[in-house]
């Protein structure tokens, strides 16, 4: 096995005795996953359980005349039959806007359409059954009158007078709109030598999660509560909106969240076929199970992407960048997903281009419009591969322009590592970021110049090879400037619970979930650190609303800097907490003691004095020995969110190689590289293969990933034999190293690594291609994915 | 559809004697009738690979293979495959290397692994490892790990196997 990662220093402020943090911990629970012995929320029964399928529309705008169910509930199996009118009576609908996305506006949406379907796929009548086949048996026999109506399906016309508006109460297609102004752009162009200027296109894409979105919805009338069993990122958020929404107190809601079968932002949004699933539980009280198969996930499962950005930058022939300019349009589906609404993607493009420079000139305009398209909202780096794809692509079209080597474009512009905290041109704010000595690395990591004679060396021999970069920022560890402040009842501050058990071993129950990333493991690590137990001896609790800390979830890399920093500090709560115990025991002063390897030591000589066991046993069964007046706790919680800053950004670069068939378009991924900073590292394999994951997720939307629609509104591409995803023969080894800036906002001072391999890989591919085929002729490519065909006419030879 | 079929075959060694409807798939019997949730179901039209299981010793998918198919025949899942050791080194390696995240694909990944590894033509390259896990789809690491620990367990038993 080839070394996947060296081991960054360990700040020393966290180098406590036997310190796990920097440390490549195992997760306590994937042996339970690679025996098939987890629990996915598709592997849940219950006693009583139907199974919900859907009708679903097959026309991407229409209205709906008639449901003729009286033969479908005559079906074998069937339980109930219900319409979107019916379940509107035991659910209210809900409007997807955030107060601090200015004028944004959406139509209400209710859990199965009414009396007018907006997209192929939307749900209008629910066929509740024994089994699952059955329910599909009787869908069948559901007859659905529509009157067809012209569908709005090109972003570019949305707004275009003649076309139809989606919501007549809306008066227009616009869901949101923001312009952004900074310095002086038009001075800035005055001053450049050279004016880049193109169009880049990014294709929808979605998510593919391999376990398809599921949901058990469990309403007991007995005991007037509901459990929703839930593949989901954010239980308290969904929680609170099945409350709402069913008029329940979030008391009578518990939702638990077991193992997910992969997420990646897709699991983190409301659903209107989920929320049914919730309401056809109460309605025929009973549990029902809802599990989505491939078809459904293509149709229904949020997409992400398909921006169409104008861009601009100005240069200098020394390289200076003078100016920014982008134009930002994206087509959202009818509605604004729920509650964290569709507009953030574009606000974030406005947020993110042309950060890493120091450019302060900038003008941007981000129009987000309605559509009879699935919908689209937050996808793993939400914004972040736009941005970086349109900035480094200008960086790149701007080194070959005036002639400059793209490396040596980006270090006489990238705001330097000693000018922090520092500014982007859309006013983000950045505590401290390492662009150069990210940059630096990779340089000497994948032996650049060495790359650079091999190219050229091939060459010559007829082998078209590229080189790619693109540097990056990450939004992580947000406040509640994300959504809190929009008005969206998404926690920003997280918990965790510690508690020492009877024998000395440590429970930790924490807000945010585990969907695959690690976040239990860096929890334990965190918790054992700083408690001073082996981490064998920790047990974390996730995902459980009535047992956890309230919580926002894992989304925008936010479980190890938010969650691990409670955890952390709980651990140190708890430490006091029981060396408060241990000192009554032994009569000693409690700042003279310490917990190393779970037994209580001399701090100064590390002489063991008790065992943890002891002291759990002296407290839980014989309190009467302890001195009178004194009561342990052996239960400590603390919470934890960012105040300094509205986000920890992170920043890194990344590297493609690889090589272009010309003849037949195919490209042929040799390496990449990606060097990065997210601060503090508590678990370097599991950053790394955050890294890794995302980066491959950025190649497909780079190569491969393309929801296709007609002009008519019909998706062309419902399987996986058709929508093609990143399988491994085509995927590159992929090497990944740390420079590490601790945030100061943390004691921990660990940032976000979840998006970051997704921000920077499809910007990086882009640039290698262009680099191969430039000496070629080649028009520069723009849109992604970048399929065979499109390298073919960029060609000319198509 | 309710004309059920009666159909005998083993599954992790033990007799399953059942009436199966003839359109049920293998995948959807080993969940529903047995339990045997540890197959997964990505997507149903042979492409994800996370409902591999074993008949008669050979991978096949168990969403594109009928219930009535197996009959007389002897089925493997990741329940039976991890109670007889035949992987552990396999399943600790990929724990060790953090090679499955979500661990949906996991249960196919290693079956599928495990079919390169006893084809006992030494140690394959990466290159060949790439190809062999081809159709079984993995969302979150990206291959780079699940090809690392394939390898490096190839070797081992290679090693000691001289």
């Amino acid at each position: 096995m080839k070394p996947t990662s060296d081991m960054p220093a360990v700040p020393t402020a966290l180098d406590r005795p036997n310190s796990y943090i920097g440390r490549s911990v195992p997760r306590p629970n994937l042996a339970r996953l690679a025996q098939g012995r987890g629990q996915y929320v598709s592997d849940v029964t219950l006693p009583r359980m139907a199974h919900v399928a859907f009708v679903r529309s097959p026309h991407a705008h229409a209205r709906i005349r008639t449901i003729d169910a009286g033969e479908a509930k005559q079906a074998a199996g069937v339980l109930a039959v219900v319409t979107g009118a019916e379940l509107a009576k035991v659910m209210s609908p809900w409007i997807g806007v955030l107060t601090h996305l200015k004028g944004i506006k959406s139509a209400p949406q209710h859990p199965m359409a009414i009396d007018r379907a907006c997209w192929q796929g939307e749900a209008v009548c629910a066929v509740v059954a024994r089994t699952r086949a059955q329910a599909e048996d009787a869908c069948e026999l559901v007859r659905v009158e529509y009157n067809e109506l012209v569908p709005v399906t090109d972003a570019e016309t949305a707004l275009d007078p003649a076309t139809p508006v989606i919501h007549a109460d809306l008066g227009d297609n616009l869901t949101f709109e923001r312009k952004h102004e900074a310095g002086h752009p038009d001075q800035g162009f005055a001053d450049a030598d050279e004016i880049v200027e193109t169009t880049f296109r990014f294709g929808r894409h979605t998510g593919v999660t391999n376990e398809p979105r599921a949901i058990v919805a469990d309403w007991n009338p007995g005991e007037q509560r509901l459990t929703v069993y839930q593949g989901t990122q954010a239980p308290h958020m969904m929680q609170n909106l099945f409350a709402k929404h069913l008029g329940l107190e979030e008391h009578q809601v518990r939702v638990l969240t077991k193992d997910v079968g992969g997420s990646f932002g897709i699991k983190v949004h409301t659903y209107a076929d989920e929320m049914a699933t919730v309401a056809l539980s109460k309605l025929l009280r009973r549990p029902v199970k809802f599990v989505a198969d491939r078809l459904e996930s293509f149709v229904t499962d949020i997409h992400a992407r398909d921006h169409r950005v104008r861009a601009k930058l100005g240069v200098k022939r020394d390289g200076t960048i003078t100016a920014w300019e982008i134009d930002d349009l994206t087509g959202i589906g009818p509605y604004s997903v729920y509650p964290r609404t569709s507009g953030i993607e574009a606000n974030q493009v406005v947020n993110l281009v042309g950060g890493p420079y120091t450019c302060p000139n900038y003008r941007a305009r981000a129009r987000v419009v309605f559509q009879n398209k699935n919908v689209m909202c937050q996808y793993r780096a939400v914004g972040h591969p736009i941005a970086t794809s349109v900035t480094e692509g200008l960086i790149e079209l701007a080194a070959a322009r005036i002639g400059m080597d793209p490396l040596e474009l980006r270090r006489r512009n990238l705001i330097p590592d000693d000018a922090y905290p520092a500014s982007g041109p859309s006013g983000i704010k950045f505590e401290a970021l390492s662009h150069h000595a990210c940059l630096a690395r990779l340089d000497t990591l994948m032996n650049y110049a060495g790359l650079r004679a091999e190219q050229a060396h091939l060459r010559a021999r007829g082998a078209h090879r590229g080189i790619g970069f693109a540097s990056f920022i990450e939004v992580t560890n947000p406040s509640a400037a994300f959504y809190g402040v929009g008005g969206a009842r998404i926690s920003a501050q997280d918990g965790a619970t510690v508690r020492l058990d009877a024998t000395g071993a440590i429970f930790c129950a924490t807000g945010v979930t585990e969907q695959g990333q690690g976040a239990e493991a860096v929890i334990a690590q965190c918790v054992a650190t700083a408690f001073g137990v082996p981490i064998e001896r920790v047990r974390v609790v996730t995902g459980d609303t009535d047992n956890v800390p309230y919580g926002g979830g894992t989304w925008a890399s936010r479980a190890a800097g938010i969650g691990g920093e409670a955890a952390w500090q709980a651990g140190k709560a708890l430490r006091q907490n029981v060396l408060a115990a241990a000192a009554s025991i032994l009569q000693a002063d409690p700042r003279a003691l310490d917990i190393a390897k779970g037994t209580v030591v001399d701090a100064d000589t590390g002489r063991e004095r008790i065992g943890l066991d002891e002291v759990a046993r002296i407290v839980y069964f014989r309190p009467d020995t302890l001195p009178p007046g004194f009561q342990a706790e052996m239960v400590a919680t603390r919470h934890y969110v960012p105040r300094a800053f509205a986000f920890a950004f992170t920043n890194g670069v990344q590297g493609s190689y690889l090589e272009v068939d010309t003849d037949t378009g195919f490209i042929k991924l040799l390496k990449h590289w990606c060097v990065e900073d997210c601060g503090t590292v508590i678990n370097p394999q599991l950053v790394d293969e955050q890294i890794r994951g995302g980066v491959v997720q950025g190649i497909g939307a780079a190569l491969f990933e393309h929801c296709v629609y007609d002009e008519r509104g019909q998706l062309r591409n419902c399987t996986m034999a058709d929508y093609l995803v990143p399988m491994a023969p085509e995927m590159p080894d992929i090497e990944v190293d740390h420079v590490v800036t601790p945030t100061a906002d943390s004691e921990l001072g660990a940032k976000g690594a979840g998006e970051a391999g997704t921000a920077g890989a499809s910007g990086a591919i882009m640039n290698a291609v262009n680099d191969a085929l430039r000496p070629l002729g080649a028009r520069p490519i723009t849109d992604i994915p970048i399929t065979p065909d499109v390298v073919l006419k960029a060609l000319g030879k198509i | 559809m309710s004309d059920r079929i009666d159909v005998a075959f083993t599954v992790n060694g033990e007799d399953v004697r059942a009436q199966v409807e003839p359109r049920q798939n293998l995948v959807d019997f080993l969940r529903e009738e047995l339990q045997l949730t540890g197959s997964h179901v990505g997507c149903e039209h042979g492409v994800c690979g996370a409902c591999t299981v074993r008949v008669d010793g050979a991978i096949v998918r168990g969403c594109l293979l009928l219930a009535v198919q197996c009959d007389g025949r002897r089925v493997e899942t990741i329940e039976g495959v991890s109670d007889s050791g035949d992987i552990a080194d396999l399943q600790a390696a990929f724990c060790e290397r953090n090679a499955l995240q979500c661990g949906f694909c996991t249960p196919g990944m290693l079956l599928t692994a495990q079919d390169l590894l006893t084809r006992g033509n030494g140690a394959p390259s990466r290159e060949t490892i790439r190809l062999h896990l081809s159709g079984n789809y993995c969302r979150c690491t990206g291959y780079h790990a699940i090809i690392d620990v394939v390898e490096e367990v190839a070797l081992a038993r290679t090693r000691q196997a001289r």
